[in-house]
Formats: structure tokens, sequence, C-alpha cells
């Protein structure tokens, strides 16, 4: 008799077929946020909500209670539900376009009134769901269907960085910089993911994981290319790290 | 009887949502109805409430929509440009089919307009609250008892649909006072059992993998089909038609001139047919409480064809409740309006002048 030594985590759907596409790094935020849940005993007490994008995709993974946002909006429907529900573990689910553009007003305020809940923020650099216009996030230089000669500073501004600005707030107890780009960093992402949960279970405030991450169909690029394109260049621009734990 | 309380307007909507057992409220400070989040601000920490002073109109009815998902009873207000922004959360309200309190103060308009009192959303209120196509109930109270009234009706109304409810005020109702008789508070067990019927709220799955939950519409979830939920939808705004009429007829009779307006304008509306009455001319009020569904059968059950008319009153230019009356009498009358707007009061003068023109 063979051992199982690996298997769906619990969380995801059984049976759950993917929206994502091939190699999008996607997969593996959900599959960490289900792996942390699960270690901290919280799968059945977890409500998340889910922002527009690819982010939204997320749906059809996730097994557990889900509040629609519409786009940006996650961080104002987080503060509300958490202060209703305050026994409930709730995160939301969010991609670059959402969180720091259309919901940009959202998610610092909310930072910075230090709500209890835990945001997961995927940064692809790019809006994949629609085709691959230029994020706030985007690269310098990287062509876009918006940008199609390249984002310029001097007409689309620098990229943004989230985990900077926010830390920039009195209020966040916790802020984190990760990737999935490799195993070292997928297991030091999900400590990170567990501790933003925790501190939230123990009612610390606001804690915002960000997922460096890629999106090989909108870059062009082969899922592989795709990572070494994340080693090789985007960690140069959004550094990994831990910016606050209090 | 209970104890009469001179309150404003905006207070005593207020002080019912928490009677009535609505324990969220977030809102953005926007004139006339800036006693609305203060009162709550004050009163939500004695009943264990949250109260949220939203960073935008948007945040707030965002933050109304995610308490209604946590089976809350929640609120927001605002003031015609700012219901504009919360249009978004509403739409989403409607297609996540959320129970959500919402109070419209009109001011003037379009755009910013002017800060002091008007009708000039009526046709935003009936007929387009946002995206999509849905339909809201639209309570309409033409003075501060009837706010009170109203705003009790619209908690239980949004939780028997589980949909959004409309409470269309204006500047006036907002912010002037009246005595008003206000509601034996629920207790805070009866709002927690009202929050347990809520079996479709969000809370985790608790080992109960069937109670797995989505508050949105289809969204990238093929397995929800938006057309059902539309049909659905349509037969619910069908049965409205049917149930939920509500109009005040008011000597309508014997009357061979009718005045129609809704509320603040139908109590101006109401003052005028008294003084019509005493001059000996037989006029008529029909006053829709509700605006939608409009109560099509308040004027259809009129000998519309022996009637002199129809003064069709409003504070909007160009008139929009005239457009729903006109639909209704379709050419069987005559029709005539009595306007202001822009947060010109409208001057009872009018409506008389207007009615005792179809009388010559």
């Amino acid at each position: 008799m063979m051992e199982k030594v690996y298997s769906r985590p619990a969380g995801i759907f059984e049976g759950a077929v993917t929206g994502f596409c091939p190699g999008c790094m996607h997969s593996s935020v959900c599959k960490i946020v289900c792996e942390a849940l699960d270690e901290l005993g919280q799968l059945d007490n977890a409500c998340y909500v889910q922002g527009v994008g690819c982010c939204g995709l997320a749906v059809t993974y996730f097994d557990m209670d889900t509040i629609a946002a519409p786009h940006g909006r996650a961080c104002a429907i987080a503060s509300s539900f958490k202060r209703c529900s305050p026994e409930t573990l709730v995160f939301t689910y969010q991609g670059d376009g959402d969180l720091a553009a259309i919901g940009l007003a959202e998610t610092m305020s909310a930072a910075n009134r230090g709500e209890n809940f835990t945001v997961i923020f995927v940064n692809n650099g790019i809006y994949g769901m629609t085709g691959g216009q230029m994020a706030p996030t985007t690269l310098l230089g990287a062509k876009t269907t918006t940008t199609p000669d390249g984002r310029n500073e001097k007409e689309h501004g620098a990229p943004m960085h989230m985990c900077e600005l926010l830390n920039q707030l009195d209020a966040p107890a916790y802020i984190a910089r990760v990737t999935a780009a490799d195993v070292p960093n997928a297991r030091k992402a999900k400590a990170a993911v567990k501790k933003a949960f925790q501190y939230q279970l123990e009612g610390k405030g606001f804690s915002f994981v960000e997922f460096v991450s890629n999106c090989p169909t909108n870059w062009g690029m082969s899922p592989l290319e795709s990572l070494d394109h994340v080693h090789n260049v985007v960690l140069k621009e959004f550094p990994l790290g831990e910016f606050r734990a209090k | 009887m209970a104890e009469k309380i001179f309150m404003k307007g905006c207070e005593a909507v207020a002080e019912t949502a928490i009677r009535a057992g609505c324990r969220f409220f977030a809102g953005y400070p926007i004139t006339p109805q800036n006693d609305v989040p203060e009162y709550f601000a004050r009163r939500m920490p004695q009943v264990n409430g949250v109260f949220i002073q939203g960073e935008s109109e948007v945040a707030s009815s965002n933050m109304a929509y995610g308490a209604a998902a946590a089976g809350v009873r929640s609120m927001t207000s605002s003031s015609s440009c700012g219901i504009s922004l919360k249009s978004e959360a509403i739409s989403w309200m409607a297609g996540a089919r959320l129970p959500v309190v919402i109070a419209n103060f009109q001011r003037g308009g379009p755009g910013i307009g002017t800060i002091q009192p008007a009708q000039q959303d009526y046709m935003q209120a009936t007929h387009a609250s946002g995206n999509g196509g849905f339909r809201m109930l639209v309570l309409s109270p033409s003075n501060l008892q009837e706010a009170v009234d109203m705003t009790w009706e619209a908690f239980e109304l949004a939780d028997k649909y589980s949909r959004p409810v409309l409470l269309l005020m204006d500047g006036f109702t907002g912010t002037m006072m009246e005595p008003v008789e206000l509601p034996e508070p629920l207790s805070e067990e009866q709002v927690a059992a009202i929050r347990a019927t809520k079996t479709w709220a969000a809370r985790g799955k608790h080992g109960a993998p069937e109670q797995h939950k989505v508050m949105c519409g289809p969204g990238l979830d093929t397995r929800i089909s938006q057309m059902g939920m539309n049909i659905e939808d349509d037969k619910l705004y069908k049965t409205w038609q049917t149930a939920e009429i509500d109009y005040e007829d008011y000597l309508t009779e014997d009357a061979e001139v009718i005045i129609t307006a809704y509320g603040i304008s139908g109590r101006i509306a109401k003052s005028a047919v008294k003084i019509l009455r005493e001059e000996g001319i037989k006029a008529g009020l029909i006053r829709p409480r509700k605006v939608y569904p409009f109560p099509d059968v308040a004027y259809e059950k009129l000998p519309l064809e022996k009637l002199r008319g129809i003064v069709s009153a409003e504070m909007s230019i160009p008139a929009q409740f005239a457009t729903d009356v006109e639909r209704v009498v379709h050419g069987r009358t005559k029709i005539v309006t009595a306007l202001s707007s822009g947060g010109e009061v409208l001057d009872r003068a009018t409506i008389l002048d207007a009615a005792r023109g179809l009388m010559k």
C-alpha cells in the first residue's frame, strides 16, 4: 500500500475546475491560503470577499462562504462584514487593478482604520481578465495593450508599491510581500499568510500579504519564462519581506 | 398611546431604524441629511450596533451591503448626487438579493445642483437606481409620522423580499420638525432572532458543507444563470403590482378635478384640495405613498372621461412623476402640471391656479 503524501488541500472544491490560465500563480496562492486556514483550524470559520478580475475565478476554487464585491470595494465590504461578525475569519482576495487602482481609497481607508481582517493581494502587474491593460503596478517599459510603446514614467507614472504605501500608516498590524515563484518562497509565503490570519484571530487589526505573481498569458511568456521574469526583473522592483509585524 | 416626541425628520428616521432593529449604518457627509449619520454615530454604540463613517458614498453603501451579507439589518442614506454614487452598491444589493434600506433626502439637480429640497430623482428612484434593470420598492412620506411608519415598514419589506428598499425623502421631510409617535423598539432578543432567520447569510460553513453561500450574481460562477435570476426577479416585481400598491385617496368620490402628487408635494396638494373645496370646486387628491410600484389602480378607478382634468404637482422641472400619471391616464382626461425645482419651494398658489384653470 502506497502512502498518500499529497492531495488537494481541504477548502478547495473537490473536482474544482480551474479557470486560471496554465502556469498562473493564482492556483498556488489559493492553495497556500487554504493550507494556512486548514492548519489554523479555520476553514469552517472563514468567509472571503472576492474582488473583480482574475481573482474572481477563485469562486470556483474556495469552498467557503463568499461575498462578491463590486470592483475595488472588497475592503469596504470586509470592514462592515467583519465588524458585524467579529467571530468569523475574514479575508479579501484581490488583484492589483482591483486593490490599487479602482479600490485604492477603500484599501487605504480600511487599513487606516485598522480593520481586523486580512487582505490577500495578488500582484501580477497587469489587468489579466480584461486582456492585458496597464495596472498601477505595471513595470516601467512594460508593453501592455494600453501602453503599446511601454509604460513611461512621464505619461503613466511609476509602479505603485502597496506594501510601502500602507507602511506609511500607523494602524496596520502586519504587512508582508511574498511570492510563490519557487518552493522555498512558497513555504515562506504560507508562513506569512498564517501569521496574517493569526494576527486577525488575536484581534491585532489590519493584515496584508502581497503575492508577487505572474501572468504568462498577458506577459507573452511561457510559464517558466514568467517565473524567471519574476525572479530576474519583478522582484527588483517589488522586494520581498516583512514590512511590519506589530 | 405612546408619547409624542418633537423630532427632526432625519433623526426620526434614524431612531425608528434603530427601533426596527437596524444595527449597521454607514454614511458620508452630504447636506441635507447630515443629521442621519450624526444621529447613528451617537446611538449605535448604545445598542451594540455598528456605525462607520465611510471614506466615500461608494464605500459606505458597499459597507451596508457587507453588513447585510452578515445578516444584520443594515442602512445607508444620502442625498441625490450622493445616491448616484451609491447606485453601484444598490445594483449589487439587488443582484445579490440583500436587504438594505437606503434613504434619499432629495435635493436639487442635476449634478451638485442645490442643497435645498427637491424631487428631481423620481426617474432614478423608480426606474433605474443602478445598472441591470432591477426595481426597488420606493416609499415616499409626506409628513414625519409617515416617515417613521415607512422607515419601520422599509425594514420589514427589505427582509420580506430580501431586496434593497428605497425611502424617498426630500430636504423638507429631512430637516423639518414635527411631533411623532415612535414605535416600541425591538428587544435585543428579537433583533437576534431576525438575524437568525437569515440562514442564507455568510458566516462560515461550520460543518455544514451544503451551507456554502455566495452573495452575488453569477459573475464568473458558471453554476448560476443570470437569466434565471432575472426571470425570478421579474416574477417578484409583478407580484408587487398588486401586493404593494399603497396610496392615499382623499375626497375623490365626487371630484371634478384631481390633484396628484407624492412626498412633500402631496402634503401641499392636500392643503390645496381643502382650499378648493371651500371655494366650491370639487377637488380630490391621489397621493401615492409608494411610487414604485406606481398605483395605476388609483387613477384607473376614477371616472377619467368625466373629470375636468388632473393637476400633477411635483418639485421637478422637467416633470418626472407626471410621466407616470400620463402613462396611466393615456389621454382620457387633460393633465396639467404644477412644478418647481432646483430647491425652489412648490408654491401652493401654483397648484390652486392650475386647478382653477381646469374649471374655466
